[in-house]
């Protein structure tokens, strides 16, 4: 521990010629070690003195007094770069970032060409980096307080933020410099101070990310001295140099280089067939024994040859069908905006029974325990026999019923567009309620004893399914309706921003977003380590779901609202152009 | 004495039954461990020690665990906490204190009262948040009243089946299951466990890393606080532990398993495990709790 003072050299007395001296406690109270520190404090300040360059401040005088050390040294006019970016409000330029860069890597160049041995400067940051009013760098702070310093005893927080993990084996090469050098350009641009992030994450704040306007030319230099390993770093201080002159000379010179983009790909994925019917496709198909059943708006329900796309059958009911049919026991059970529940045999599509709300019916069924449950816009849920179509019990939930109800461990949980959300018993009973600020039309999904789905007020919610309390919440950009898909780890779901989130399960951080070009009302469905989701933007978009990477994409001529279904390696999606394509899932 | 004799029945000293205490038959233990606690209910235990080399004592720890039951439901409520102050720093021993007196103020006000309300209503807040904003006024509490102390900070919120944790430091939570299964809960931020991660030293290196004790995030430092949060469907049985790196620094896991399986309860596995960090050296502060999961 120590100061550096400002102090006047009084050898010249008719002139005013200012100096630093650096004052060392020495802490240690063993005379032993006291008298190995200022030996060792005498021979690097001699070392010091031998050198000579514009970037490094000179050394005029050592002495040691009592239990204090003191060193005489040039005085430096001007701000270190730390305190430079704490006044300096915003991004400092690119262009002077490279300047300073080339010049620190002179000096680096020089200390590690240094005769008889090469000098590893090793704690290069911004604190040690002096800009001077001539606007050039000077290196301070040679590492010679460090011995002073006595060790501290358990646990301590802060790390040193700029060193490469070699440092901490023990191991300081020359490439350790270029490491910190990278890491002090990644604060500059970035404004990210290193000490109070984890260590060695730069690669984790990618610098365009924060600060748009740095080039990807010297993004590519700061990593690549980043690099864990030396030998991927540059690997010398003169390859660094020439790389930073090559970005300046590429970003300098004329307006700031044009990115290349991929050129425009032509539609590469073909359908292997295509069902035209009357009207739209809003809702989505299901899959069941080499046949799709999908609803239109032009009133049908279609069955069709998965193989093919040849019509098996078709039935008419009064109004469009939006939602997803359910195949349960050989029959499909669909609602209608014609107020009805319809059930029909899957094989002939031959009428079973119907039942009546008093209301469209825009909400998909749910079948469990001998029971379909459905909703209706009639604001209530219905609970009928499977069997005989009779109704066992209704529900008024306030407001209409859109959501696809889902029944888990004999509850049944479903949300209503006024915001509220529901968990009921087998009765009939509600067991608790929890309010959403507005609609819940999405459908819930249920993981782990946690129920997931998002509302019209821009919140996705996981919730405790027993007690209905709210375990986490996630702001996206806008509304969704869409019903979201859950992974081992992950949960994914489309939002009217036009975004496809990924979150981690737990903690609800975001893991990757990916941008289609129009809202996205539908869901997504995992297949393999493949997502597929439409966008009102006409495309069934498929993204590796790790990383959210786009794979392909494939346009219809309307805006896809529904779901795509994935059955033997085939995937099916319906658009408001009239047409279900059939698609292969790979396709590359 | 004649008093006391009264009282007691039998003068001091004097064994209650001639026949010794014996460890219980591997048959006996069985039956202990096929005992399901009905309603279900959270059984802790805790222990603490400054450790052998250490004057003072910098860990804080805290436990609350309530059982409530109607005829509508019964929600198990457990918060439990181990904050290890930073050495080093001039009131390490007052930030690891002020940080869990202020997060259980919070979370109890925020939480625990509503569930002890008559009409029950859940919070509008989600528990992550209010998780979230009692780290964080405890960073502020710790910045307010001891400026430049630290602490780390391993929160364990269970209600019901859920198990939600926040966590700053290295201090450690861990999911031990009857069947071996040994699970570490949180991520140390700590300079070396960056260093493992990234291949860089393994883990025996890292155990004797001079720099094993630095931390990278802490209550009371930097800004703004960003802790680990996550929520885990708790498992069917089993234990939570919580502890500082005085006893995990220490104590192979394999050793922590065998005494949190074996133990007769919860008290006396913590005590074992302080005994067994200070049979080690105990060169650091050692904290424990353990919760007895409802099976």
């Amino acid at each position: 521990m120590g100061a550096v003072y400002r102090a006047r050299d009084l050898h010249f007395p008719n002139v005013v010629k200012l100096v630093a001296v650096k004052e060392m406690i020495i802490q240690a109270r063993d005379p032993l070690v006291r008298s190995t520190i200022v030996r060792n404090f005498e021979r690097e300040a001699n070392l010091l003195a031998t050198l000579d360059h514009p970037g490094i401040p000179s050394i005029y005088d050592y002495f040691t007094h009592n239990e204090r050390s003191y060193l005489v040294l040039e005085y430096i006019k001007g701000k270190d770069l730390e305190a430079l970016l704490q006044e300096h409000e915003g991004f400092v330029p690119e262009q002077r970032v490279i300047q300073w860069a080339i010049e620190l890597c002179d000096v680096l160049s020089y200390l590690h060409n240094h005769n008889p041995e090469p000098i590893i400067f090793r704690d290069m940051k911004p604190s040690n980096v002096m800009i001077n009013t001539h606007d050039h760098v000077v290196l301070i702070d040679f590492g010679i307080a460090k011995p002073f310093q006595g060790s501290q005893k358990g646990t301590m927080i802060g790390t040193e933020g700029y060193s490469p993990p070699e440092q901490y084996r023990g191991e300081a090469t020359h490439l350790v410099d270029i490491y910190a050098l990278g890491a002090t350009l990644h604060h500059l641009l970035t404004r990210r101070d290193p000490r109070l992030e984890p260590p060695f994450s730069f690669g984790e704040r990618l610098i365009h990310q924060i600060n748009p306007a740095v080039t990807p030319e010297l993004e590519k230099v700061v990593y690549k001295s980043l690099q864990y390993n030396p030998e991927d770093r540059y690997q010398s201080a003169q390859e660094m140099k020439l790389a930073l002159l090559e970005v300046a000379h590429h970003t300098g010179i004329l307006s700031p280089a044009a990115v290349l983009r991929p050129p425009p790909r032509k539609q590469s994925i073909e359908p292997v067939w295509e069902f035209a019917c009357g009207d739209e496709i809003r809702g989505t198909p299901v899959y069941y024994n080499g046949a799709l059943f999908v609803g239109s708006y032009d009133h049908n329900l279609y069955a069709l040859n998965a193989a093919n796309g040849a019509l098996i059958w078709k039935y008419a009911t009064d109004a469009g069908i939006v939602s997803t049919p359910v195949i349960f026991e050989e029959n499909v059970y669909f609602g209608s905006e014609d107020r009805r529940l319809h059930v029909v045999a899957a094989r002939s599509g031959q009428i079973y029974w119907t039942y009546y709300t008093d209301g469209p019916v825009r909400s998909s069924p749910h079948l469990a325990e001998g029971h379909v449950f459905i909703g209706s816009d009639d604001a209530h849920l219905h609970a009928v026999n499977s069997y005989t179509g009779h109704k066992a019990w209704k529900l008024d939930a306030g407001a209409q019923v859109r959501s696809t109800p889902l029944v888990h461990q004999d509850l049944v949980y479903f949300g209503s567009e006024s915001g509220d959300f529901y968990c009921a018993d087998f009765k009939g009973r509600i067991r608790w309620r929890f309010k959403a600020r507005r609609a819940v039309t999405g459908s819930p999904v249920i993981a782990n004893g946690i129920l997931y789905f998002g509302s019209v007020d821009s919140t996705l919610y996981a919730l405790d399914a027993r007690t209905g309390w709210v375990i986490w919440r996630f702001r996206l950009g806008k509304p969704t309706i869409s019903t979201p898909v859950v992974t081992d780890d992950m949960i994914i779901t489309g939002a009217t921003d036009g975004q496809i989130y990924a979150l981690d399960l737990k903690s609800a951080r975001e893991i990757w977003t990916f941008a289609t070009e129009h809202q996205v009302t539908g869901s997504p469905v995992i297949f393999q380590d493949m997502l597929y989701c439409g966008s009102v933007d006409g495309r069934l978009y498929c993204l590796d779901y790790q990383t959210g990477r786009l794979r392909w994409k494939f346009a219809t001529q309307g805006p896809i609202t529904g779901t795509p279904v994935i059955a033997r390696d085939m995937v099916y999606i319906g658009s408001t152009d009239h047409r279900l394509y059939a698609l292969h899932a790979q396709a590359a | 004495m004649k008093f006391f004799e009264k009282l007691f029945g039998r003068t001091a000293g004097q064994p209650a039954s001639e026949t010794p205490t014996e460890p219980l038959s591997p048959e006996d233990q069985r039956g202990i461990e096929d005992l399901s606690y009905e309603p279900p209910q959270l059984i802790v235990g805790c222990a603490q020690s400054a450790g052998r080399q250490r004057e003072h004592n910098e860990d804080a720890l805290f436990t609350l665990a309530t059982t409530f039951t109607s005829d509508y439901s019964n929600i198990p409520f457990g918060l439990f906490m181990v904050a290890d102050g930073m050495g080093g720093h001039q009131y390490g021993e007052l930030a690891s204190g002020i940080a869990i007196r202020t997060m259980a103020a919070y979370i109890v006000e925020k939480l625990y009262t509503l569930l002890l309300s008559v009409k029950p209503a859940s919070p509008q807040e989600s528990l992550q948040e209010i998780m979230l904003k009692g780290i964080q006024e405890a960073h502020r509490a710790i910045i307010r009243t001891t400026p430049g102390g630290g602490t780390t900070m391993t929160a364990a919120l269970i209600l019901g089946k859920q198990l939600t944790i926040a966590h700053v430091g290295d201090s450690r939570a861990y999911l031990i299951a009857p069947d071996g299964d040994f699970e570490t809960l949180t991520r140390d931020h700590s300079l070396v466990k960056r260093l493992v991660e990234l291949g860089q030293i393994t883990s025996d290196e890292a155990a004797l890393h001079p720099q094993r004790n630095v931390l990278y995030r802490a209550l009371g430092q930097g800004e703004p606080i960003d802790p680990d949060l996550h929520t885990t469907q708790l498992p069917a049985s089993g234990f939570l532990l919580l502890c500082s790196d005085g006893l995990w620094g220490v104590v192979p896991e394999a050793e922590m398993y065998s005494i949190v399986t074996q133990a007769q309860n919860p008290e006396t596995a913590c005590l074992k495990l302080v005994q067994s960090a200070n049979a080690a050296g105990g060169p650091d502060n050692i904290s424990a709790v353990l919760v007895r999961l409802p099976g």
